[in-house]
């Protein structure tokens, strides 16, 4: 379908879409790199001068820089394993007959559509609350003493927050996942004898793999820069400050620009880490 | 008018040469189909006459005009593509409406031609319906719709029937050859069954790897293959070809004879190859042997009478024609 | 025999569903119920469910007093602005690379991905500069035009993959017809992938809808969009349940009824076709 003449007009019709994308990565990604090499206080003073590559071994000697990977790790990896597991479980169970299935898929799915900074408020005051939370009044009830939520398991509530708006994305896809399964292949495996642990194992997990690896690569990206939640609950206290978190702070509240800068370039180098694994398994399947 | 000529046309994709230097002329009013196996270049070579391919160089010309650098619309062809590519979106009358609304023609002509077509066609109960309601031989008149109503100088069929099922097929394949009777317009139409071809050609082009192996009309290329490819494709049941010592005989290296060209016998006959039954089909009207252990090939296929039985396993001797032998050289070419 | 275990696990399958399902949504629900109740009845102790004075006047309070409609205007105007913009730039750039595929393509296709990978706040002090310097900080022009950077690789993505479903013979039949490449865009393509152009264009006036880091930095009290009037509420002094959750179900109503309407749609464009 490939004549000179359209050709040319594809390539011509794809020019602003490559060339507004390509501005916009490389504007601010060459004036983060030059920050970073910079001491600039905007409001102490602005540009003081060069300073080499004093910014990065600040940024990664400074006692917040460590914790806040560890941090930034915990809720990523701890995130993916909730949204997973129980993805995986709530996937199988959506794939049952049963009444009402639409109707479910609707609630299940609701979470995702909700405002970080609406969900992170919600759980914050009307859940965590130690005083007029939902959990502080379930606690009492059974006699126990409320917990102070977002200061004494800070951690574990952030990722709570965080897996609720994420664990629908994960069911919905892997349950369209399982749908795709043909299930005379589920068929052949009962008359050969596998029970059904067998067919989890051997059929239904390894078709899975792929909407898995997707699942855990596009939460990965966005998990990487959480902020809303962060910002409207904890502000980073309580060992909640994550690596996006620490640079926001570093930038808009002490207004060290250099030394957020570097960080950012940090920022950068993670999440291109994993995006190069995230493009190798999109790249496949766009041959597939 | 619709007089086609390729003149020294190759085509390339990156390194892959897909179409060596070729000639060919298609004549005014022509029914040209152009037959090979699947990757022989037919598609290749239609799309570059439609112009949805740019040729890497020859020319193509339509009636003496240099088409080369035309645009597909410009040409004055109209194309059925293999899946029909109808607009799901628009009603069956929309879809015939479209090249004569691309060609902003008024609107009282556009409704006489639609008409006119719908009726040709069949299709006047259908005229509002979507393409995704109509049965595969609809679309399929729908999709040659929107091809006459433009009243084109050729029509381009790209395996417009591999989609239908075997008895449509035999139907369309009619419709199409009334259509040409009718209209006496030049058509090019591409297909890799070889019935198609000899049914319906005036002039048949058989392509092997970009190709031509022979240009003739399908009684020429039954009766006088060009080479063992054009002896082996065309014919069903297809030609036996015997090589080695039966073949050295007759002086030549390949030599191949028709299974309706062989008779079968239960007695010894002179000059008669003996072998042992196989698998027979029986069609009714013929029975098709498949003779193994005649030491000349691995199987010998006899096309013979529906009356004539044997059984899988009987000894039977075959008889050729001599006078319908045809004879090749070491290089699959033929002799005299 | 048969019939009857598989009746009987249906009837525990759809008990073990709802109850999970209804736990899942039930912080929605709560939301919604409390924008419903008075001050006294969202913390009273124990809390009420369904047996309380139901009352609209959080949201006539809510309106009345952060004057809602305007963050809702802007939040209206970011995401819609950015997103029929972002497809009007996208249409051309997908019909490209899915029926002119070349050899840079994927890697083109790839890159634009790889652009929606940068952290934000990476770059986040360079946009502000920028901003400062054209005069776009807390503006909602610059607000589309940094949403429509952002979706961008996400738009372009989802209509490449409906696109490619679209069998390229019917785009050569309309250039045989006689269609110009506009022709063929307009009156062929189009209509034929409104479906995926739809659902495109529904998943991303969520995301943009739902945005909170451009959001949150780049705006101050003009531009500001519901994340950030939803934001404002974190302050505990400024803190009333009842109040809370009529502002949160104002913002969240919209995208929430968009959403379940292209929730099919919405999970095979986020994997980018990976998934079926």
């Amino acid at each position: 379908m490939a004549t000179q003449h359209s050709r040319s007009a594809a390539r011509l019709m794809m020019a602003p879409a490559v060339i507004l994308l390509l501005g916009w990565m490389l504007v601010p990604l060459i004036m983060t790199l030059y920050f970073s090499f910079k001491k600039y206080l905007p409001l102490r003073g602005g540009d003081l001068g060069w300073v080499g590559f004093d910014n990065y071994a600040r940024f990664v000697s400074s006692s917040s820089f460590w914790p806040s990977v560890q941090a930034t790790l915990l809720i990523v990896g701890g995130v993916l394993l909730i949204t997973l597991v129980l993805g995986v479980l709530l996937a199988l169970l959506l794939d049952q007959p049963m009444w009402g299935q639409g109707v479910v898929r609707i609630l299940f799915i609701a979470p995702f559509f909700i405002m970080p900074t609406v969900s992170a408020l919600v759980w914050k005051n009307m859940f965590m609350d130690p005083v007029n939370g939902l959990f502080a009044h379930l606690w009492k009830a059974f006699g126990a003493q409320p917990v102070e939520w977002l200061s004494e398991a800070s951690l574990p509530s952030i990722i709570l927050i965080i897996s609720w708006r994420w664990l629908p994305f994960a069911t919905l896809i892997l349950l369209t996942a399982i749908q795709s399964l043909d299930s005379e292949q589920l068929e052949a495996a009962e008359m050969d004898g596998a029970s059904p642990l067998a067919r989890f194992g051997h059929i239904i997990l390894p078709h899975l793999s792929r909407a898995i690896t997707v699942v855990l690569l596009i939460q990965t990206i966005f998990l990487l820069s959480v902020f809303a939640e962060i910002f409207v609950t904890t502000q980073g206290s309580f060992g909640t400050r994550t690596l996006t978190y620490l640079i926001y702070q570093r930038v808009l509240e002490s207004q060290n620009v250099g030394l957020g800068s570097a960080g950012g370039v940090f920022a950068i180098i993670l999440a291109n880490i994993v995006a190069i694994f995230l493009m190798r398994i999109v790249g496949k399947n766009l041959d597939a | 008018m619709g007089q086609i000529q390729l003149n020294q046309v190759t085509k390339s994709f990156g390194n892959v040469n897909v179409i060596p230097p070729l000639d060919l002329t298609i004549e005014d009013g022509e029914f040209c189909v152009f037959v090979g196996p699947s990757g022989c270049g037919k598609s290749t070579l239609l799309r570059l006459i439609a112009g949805l391919e740019d040729v890497t160089s020859g020319t193509i010309s339509i009636d003496d005009n240099d088409a080369t650098e035309i645009p597909p619309a410009k040409r004055g062809l109209a194309m059925v593509f293999q899946s029909y590519a109808l607009y799901p979106h628009m009603s069956v009358k929309k879809n015939i409406a479209f090249p004569l609304r691309m060609a902003k023609m008024d609107q009282a002509e556009q409704e006489r031609r639609i008409e006119a077509a719908a009726k040709a066609l069949n299709l006047t109960d259908y005229l509002d319906r979507r393409p995704g309601q109509l049965s595969g031989g609809q679309r399929q008149r729908v999709a040659i719709g929107r091809a006459i109503v433009r009243e084109p100088s050729a029509f381009l069929f790209d395996e417009p029937l591999s989609n239908l099922d075997a008895a449509l097929r035999v139907g369309m394949r009619l419709e199409i050859s009334e259509l040409h009777e009718r209209l006496k317009t030049t058509m090019i139409y591409v297909t890799h069954d070889q019935v198609e071809a000899m049914t319906m050609a005036d002039k048949i082009v058989v392509l092997r790897a970009g190709v031509i192996e022979q240009v003739g009309s399908p009684l020429e290329l039954y009766h006088r293959p060009q080479n063992t490819f054009v002896a082996g494709f065309i014919g069903s049941p297809k030609m036996n070809l015997i090589e080695g010592k039966e073949a050295a005989k007759h002086k030549a290296h390949t030599i191949g004879i028709r299974p309706e060209h062989i008779t079968v016998s239960a007695k010894r006959v002179k000059g008669a190859w003996p072998g042992v039954v196989g698998v027979s089909e029986h069609l009714g009207s013929d029975t098709i042997f498949h003779v193994h252990d005649t030491g000349l090939a691995d199987v010998i296929t006899v096309r013979s009478d529906g009356e004539v039985s044997y059984r899988h396993g009987d000894r039977i001797y075959l008889v050729p024609r001599m006078d319908v032998l045809h004879k090749f050289d070491a290089n699959g070419q033929r002799i005299a | 025999m048969a019939r009857e275990i598989t009746q009987k696990r249906k009837i525990v399958n759809t008990l073990v569903a709802w109850t999970i399902g209804f736990l899942i949504f039930f912080p929605i629900l709560w939301t919604v119920l409390t924008s419903f109740k008075t001050e006294a009845q969202a913390i009273s102790d124990p809390p009420v469910f369904l047996f309380f004075d139901w009352t609209l006047e959080n949201y006539a309070i809510v309106q009345e007093r952060s004057d809602y409609a305007r963050f809702l205007w802007n939040s209206v105007i970011i995401a819609v602005g950015s997103t029929v913009l972002g497809t009007i730039i996208s249409v051309p750039a997908a019909w490209s690379m899915a029926f002119v595929p070349s050899k840079k393509t994927k890697d083109i296709l790839l890159w634009m991905l790889s652009t929606k990978m940068l952290p934000a706040v990476g770059v986040l002090y360079p946009i502000y500069l920028i901003f400062i310097e054209l005069g776009l900080l807390d503006t909602k022009v610059g607000l589309v035009a940094v949403m429509t950077l952002i979706n961008l690789p996400i738009i372009v993505w989802m209509l490449y993959t409906y696109f490619r479903e679209i069998p390229g013979e019917i785009l050569e039949a309309a250039r045989m017809d006689g269609a110009t490449l506009r022709d063929e865009i307009i009156h062929v393509l189009t209509p034929m992938a409104i479906p995926g152009i739809a659902s495109t264009v529904l998943l991303n006036i969520i995301l943009a809808w739902n945005e909170a880091f451009w959001t949150l930095n780049l705006t101050a009290a003009k531009a500001a969009p519901l994340t950030a009037f939803i934001a404002s509420y974190s302050s505990p002094e400024g803190l009333f349940y009842a109040k809370l959750s009529a502002a949160s179900t104002m913002a969240i109503a919209p995208i929430l009824i968009l959403g379940w309407f292209s929730q099919k749609q919405l999970v095979r464009g986020l994997t980018f076709g990976a998934v079926k």
